[in-house]
């Protein structure tokens, strides 16, 4: 049935260099994630903010990054920005179209963490005299964390596959930039992508025992 | 057209590429929801092991990138000696990647059926097939079918993918005028209103279905 013979020695030669890629992974996933977290709040408030043009675009934001492929964004970034005259590194590239992407759904997670937390406790604490940053710092945002933690573990997990897309744009240091290079020099398609779905399935496991464990220490009472 | 090099012939050439983007979609999605279904129907009643078992392989088709999903499919495909033409590769692995994600929504819409009305159906004398057929999948659906549209609004997007294996949808159209034309932010930009034109309304829809059914 098989004509090609399967070599599995030169890839476990490779195995360290692609584990430095993994960690490049992590890194990417992990900046993303946090970009992400932090504009994805502010994107929810703006879609509750008085201002209509805050609102509107929040709104655009979210419906942008929710309705167009991932890919696309890397591009619009990647190519797009080049006929405005700034270069981007594929790896900006990458972290800047992730963490856009990140930011909108998270922002639309948000939302319904925010919806979760009861409008007495916002009253209860101002009563108590903190200020409105007290209050959305002490009492609103630890509670919305809480509620939506289980979809921000998801949403690092895609955050880290996500990355997988740098090598569309050329990027050569993440984990499928390393493998698609040594794929490249040897042709040895097969052997090293089965590694590397290997490392991201450990990856996307280890990142979700790591969530519930964090999970653990933070919300329970 | 706006005095640069795109002309409307270009624009023609994306929405064929956007026909290609579709019928992509709803081959995955048909082959994917029929593996989903009865894998998703099948794994609450069987046995533990086996359920352990198809949990733990679609975990893994959710848990590995697709773009290498496709390349170790595509590969495969050479390997063994297929010969498939790229288009029903890329309809091969998107599907199973869909599978593995329609599987669980279709768990959790079973799941989502109180057993007490399953055993009642039971005790009236219907078989497991009838049970399934006229109680859980029809009660479920409520569940379902939100998740469901996302789902494959999800996979829409995602066959932008295959562009790496060679297949010419909407994006690898796009990226071939943008060679020519050197325009890449006006040809994304409509490749970008494509997609949204295509995905926004029914997402609109479905989180409308989604408001109405559980206010009920």
């Amino acid at each position: 049935m098989f004509k090609y013979s399967f070599q599995w020695r030169p890839v476990l030669q490779a195995l360290p260099e692609m584990l430095w890629g993994a960690v490049v992974t992590m890194q990417i996933a992990l900046i993303a994630m946090a970009i992400g977290i932090v504009v994805g709040v502010a994107i929810a408030l703006g879609r509750r903010s008085a201002n209509g043009i805050v609102r509107s675009l929040s709104t655009g934001w979210v419906e942008i990054a929710r309705n167009t492929p991932a890919l696309l964004q890397i591009y619009m970034v990647y190519f797009g920005l080049g006929t405005l005259g700034v270069r981007v590194d594929s790896f900006y590239a990458l972290l800047a179209g992730i963490a856009f992407n990140n930011a909108g759904y998270l922002a639309e997670t948000f939302r319904g963490g925010f919806a979760g937390v009861p409008e007495t406790q916002f009253r209860a604490s101002r009563s108590l005299g903190m200020s409105a940053f007290q209050t959305m710092g002490y009492i609103i945002l630890p509670q919305m964390f809480r509620l939506v933690f289980h979809a921000m573990t998801n949403q690092m997990v895609w955050s880290i596959l996500m990355t997988s897309l740098g090598v569309v744009v050329g990027l050569t240091t993440d984990l499928t930039g390393v493998v698609q290079q040594l794929n490249v020099r040897t042709f040895r398609t097969f052997e090293y992508f089965l590694v590397a779905a290997c490392l991201y399935f450990l990856i996307a496991k280890v990142v979700t025992v790591a969530a519930r464990i964090l999970a653990w220490r933070l919300f329970r009472y | 057209m706006f005095a640069s090099p795109l002309r409307w012939n270009d624009v023609w050439l994306m929405l064929q590429g956007a026909g290609v983007t579709l019928s992509l979609t709803f081959w995955a999605v048909l082959g994917g929801t029929l593996l989903g279904l009865i894998l998703g129907v099948v794994r609450p009643s069987s046995r533990w092991w086996v359920s352990a078992m198809i949990g733990f392989v679609l975990d893994i088709f959710r848990s590995v990138p697709l773009l290498i999903q496709l390349v170790l499919v595509n590969s495969f495909n050479s390997i063994v000696g297929l010969r498939l033409p790229v288009f029903t590769v890329a309809c091969v692995a998107l599907a199973l990647y869909t599978a593995a994600y329609c599987a669980e929504v279709v768990r959790s819409g079973v799941l989502a059926v109180p057993l007490t009305t399953r055993r009642a159906a039971r005790s009236l004398g219907m078989s497991w097939w009838q049970d399934i057929t006229s109680i859980v999948l029809p009660m479920g659906m409520r569940v379902m079918l939100p998740t469901w549209i996302g789902l494959t609004l999800g996979v829409m997007k995602d066959t932008a993918l295959v562009l790496w294996i060679g297949v010419a949808e909407l994006l690898k159209t796009s990226q071939s005028i943008i060679t020519r034309t050197q325009e890449p932010l006006l040809v994304l930009a409509i490749a970008g209103l494509i997609y949204f034109v295509i995905s926004y309304p029914i997402a609109r829809a479905g989180m409308r279905l989604e408001k109405k059914w559980n206010t009920q």
